[in-house]
C-alpha cells in the first residue's frame, strides 16, 4: 500500500501540557485506521496538527510525499485531506442540499462565481443529489439542515466531509451523542464510503465494538504519545494497551 | 399564488409606484424618495456583510463618504455626474479593499472594533484634511452635473424630479444585482461561511479572501450611495464620516430584518418614514427610534420583514416554501 501520509516528530505543547508529544506515523493508501486512547491523550490536537488547525511546535506532516506542514488549511483540502469535528458542524440554516453543494462547488473552484444563479450549476447540483441519496436523506432535500434529527445531522456531516473527495478524511468521534442504532447507521455509512470511494478513514472512536469491527489498524495513544499500532487482534492482546485504556471492557 | 410570484408582483408594484411618484408628488416627497434609495443601496451593502456573512461592521460612514467627497470633488472639476458616480465608487472600493485586508483577520467583535476605529480614522480625515475636504465647513456649491461623460453634451439634471430617476435607476440596478449575488454559488458560500467558517475552510476555500471580497462589495456599495449624496444635497460635510451615520445601515436593517433580502430595503424606508412621522412632534426622534429597534430586537428577531413574511405565508398558503434570503 502506498504512503499517504506521514507524521514524524509532530509535537504541541499547551504550557506545561504536552498534548501531542512527539508523535511518528505512517498512513498508507485505503488502511482504514482507528485512533483510540483515553480522554486527552492528545487524538483531537494530533487531527487539528496534521489537517492544520493548529500550528504545530515542532515535527513535520506529508501528505503525499510533499510536506504540508505549514499550509493554510483550504491549500491541504485542495491536496486531498479533510475532516469532520467531534462537535456538530453542519451549515443549520442551509437546506440539506445547499449543505452539500459547498463542498461540491469547492471542489470544482465555483464558489466564488458570484453572478451565476445555483440553479444553473447543474454538474454540482447533481453530484449533491447523487450524495444525498447515497446518504439516505434524499427525502430532506430542501428542508434546512437544522431541522433533521440529530443523527441525520451527523450523516449529513460525513456526507460534507465525502463530498470533497478527499483521498484522506479523519472523523473526530462521527457518533457522539448517537444511540446505539443511530451508531450503527453510521459505522455503516463509513464503511461503505470506504469501500465505494477512494477515500481513506482515519476514526477516533470510544466504542470500542466498532472500533474492532471497522478497522484494519488501530493506533493508541496516551498522554500525548503513541502507545502501540498494528492489526486489531495485535493491539486486543497488547499488555499495555489493555492496562492503560481497554481494561475492564474486554475482560468482560 | 406562490410566496416567489407574490414577492415578483410586489416589487413590481414597488418600482412602478417609485416611477409615477414625480408626477403625482411634490418636491419633498421626491426627496424623501431618494434618501430611502439611499439608505437602501447603503445598507444592502451592510447587510451582504452583517446577514449573509456574519460580520458586523461599524464603519461603514467611511466608505459612504469616501464615495461622496470623491464625487463632490470631481463634480466641483468636470461637470459629468457618471465620472462622480465611478469615481466616488472607485476610491470607495479600493478603500475597503485596504482596510478590510486588515479588518477581516479578525471576526466578531474585534473585526466590529476594528471597523470602529478604521471609521474614526477616516472621519478625522474628513475633518482635518482641510485643503481638500474643506474641514468642517466640507464641500458646498457642488453643481448637479449632466449626466454623460465629459465633452460629450448629456441630459441635464438639474430639476431634482431627473436626477430622481437617476438616483432611482442606480438604487433598482444595485437590488438586482445584489439579489443575483446572494443567490449564486458566492452567496451560499458566504452563507457557510457565516454559519461555520471552519466547516467552509475544510472544503477547501480560502475564508478570509471571501470575507474580504464581501467586506470590498459592501464597501462599494456604501460608496455608491455616498456618491448620490453630492448632487441631491450640494453640499458633503464630516458628519456623513462619523460614526454615528455608520448606525444609519445598522438600524435600517435591524428594523427591517437582517434574514430576509428585503430587510434593509424596508427598514430604510421605515427608517426615514419613522423620522419623518416623529420629527413633527419632538426634535429627540431618536429616542422613539432607538425604542421601536429594541422592542423588534426583543419581540422579533427577523425584524418587521420576518413579521410580513409570516403573514404572508400565512395569507398566501399554509406552506409557502422556504423562506427568502439568509437562514
Amino acid at each position: 500500500m502506498p504512503e499517504l501520509l506521514r507524521v514524524e516528530g509532530l509535537a504541541k505543547h499547551f504550557g506545561a501540557l504536552r498534548a501531542v508529544d512527539g508523535v511518528d506515523l505512517v498512513l498508507p493508501e485505503g488502511r482504514r485506521t482507528a485512533l483510540i486512547g483515553p480522554n486527552g491523550a492528545g487524538k483531537t490536537t494530533l487531527i487539528n496538527l496534521v489537517t492544520g488547525g493548529l500550528p504545530p511546535d515542532a515535527g513535520r506532516v506529508f501528505l503525499r510525499g510533499a510536506e504540508i506542514t505549514r499550509l493554510p488549511v483550504h491549500r491541504r483540502v485542495r491536496l486531498g485531506l479533510t475532516r469532520s469535528f467531534q462537535i456538530m458542524n453542519i451549515f443549520p440554516r442551509a437546506t440539506t442540499l445547499e449543505n452539500l453543494l459547498i463542498p461540491v462547488l469547492a471542489r470544482l473552484r465555483r464558489t466564488h462565481r458570484p453572478w451565476a444563479g445555483l440553479g444553473t450549476e447543474r454538474a454540482a447540483v447533481a453530484e449533491a443529489e447523487a450524495l444525498l441519496v447515497e446518504l439516505g436523506l434524499a427525502g430532506f432535500r430542501d428542508l434546512p439542515a437544522a431541522a433533521l434529527s440529530h443523527g441525520d445531522q451527523r450523516l449529513l456531516e460525513l456526507g460534507i466531509a465525502v463530498a470533497s473527495q478527499p483521498a484522506l478524511c479523519f472523523l473526530d468521534e462521527p457518533s457522539a451523542g448517537l444511540n446505539p442504532i443511530e451508531r450503527g447507521t453510521v459505522m455503516e455509512l463509513i464503511r461503505r464510503l470506504s469501500e465505494s470511494r477512494r477515500t481513506t478513514f482515519v476514526i477516533v472512536e470510544h466504542d470500542m465494538d466498532v472500533v474492532f469491527s471497522l478497522a484494519d489498524w488501530i493506533v493508541v495513544m496516551n498522554r500525548g504519545r503513541v502507545l502501540a499500532e498494528g492489526p486489531p487482534a495485535e493491539i486486543r492482546a497488547h499488555p499495555e494497551v489493555r492496562e492503560t485504556y481497554l481494561g475492564e471492557e474486554l475482560e468482560a | 399564488m406562490s410566496a416567489t410570484r407574490l414577492e415578483a408582483w410586489l416589487c413590481g408594484a414597488a418600482a412602478l409606484a417609485l416611477v409615477l411618484l414625480p408626477l403625482v408628488a411634490g418636491r419633498y416627497p421626491i426627496y424623501l424618495a431618494m434618501q430611502i434609495l439611499i439608505l437602501a443601496v447603503f445598507a444592502l451593502g451592510f447587510n451582504l456583510l452583517f446577514g449573509y456573512t456574519g460580520l458586523l461592521s461599524f464603519g461603514q460612514a467611511g466608505f459612504f463618504a469616501v464615495g461622496a467627497y470623491v464625487c463632490a470633488l470631481i463634480l466641483l472639476r468636470v461637470p459629468s455626474l457618471l465620472l462622480g458616480l465611478v469615481g466616488g465608487v472607485a476610491a470607495a472600493g479600493v478603500t475597503a479593499l485596504v482596510l478590510g485586508a486588515l479588518s477581516v483577520r479578525h471576526t466578531r467583535i474585534y473585526f466590529s472594533m476594528l471597523t470602529l476605529a478604521f471609521g474614526m480614522m477616516l472621519y478625522s480625515i474628513a475633518l482635518r484634511w482641510r485643503d481638500v475636504t474643506g474641514g468642517d465647513d466640507g464641500l458646498v456649491g457642488i453643481p448637479r452635473a449632466p449626466l454623460g461623460p465629459p465633452g460629450i453634451p448629456g441630459p441635464s439634471l438639474a430639476t431634482i424630479e431627473r436626477y430622481y430617476y437617476v438616483v432611482l435607476v442606480v438604487a433598482l440596478v444595485a437590488v438586482v444585482v445584489m439579489r443575483r449575488l446572494v443567490r449564486s454559488p458566492l452567496g451560499l458560500t458566504l452563507q457557510g461561511i457565516r454559519d461555520s467558517e471552519s466547516r467552509v475552510a475544510f472544503t477547501g476555500v480560502p475564508v478570509r479572501v471571501y470575507r474580504l471580497a464581501a467586506f470590498t462589495i459592501a464597501g462599494v456599495y456604501a460608496g455608491l450611495a455616498g456618491a448620490l449624496l453630492p448632487a441631491l444635497e450640494n453640499t458633503v460635510t464630516p458628519p456623513i464620516a462619523h460614526w454615528s451615520t455608520s448606525a444609519d445601515p445598522v438600524l435600517a436593517t435591524l428594523l427591517g430584518g437582517i434574514r430576509a433580502f428585503w430587510g434593509p430595503v424596508l427598514g430604510a424606508f421605515l427608517f426615514f418614514v419613522i423620522k419623518d412621522i416623529i420629527v413633527r412632534y419632538t426634535e429627540y426622534w431618536l429616542i422613539w427610534l432607538g425604542a421601536i429597534v429594541v422592542v423588534l430586537v426583543l419581540g422579533f428577531r427577523g425584524g418587521v420583514g420576518a413579521m410580513l413574511g409570516t403573514l404572508l405565508g400565512r395569507l398566501t398558503q399554509p406552506a409557502s416554501g422556504r423562506a427568502e434570503g439568509p437562514r
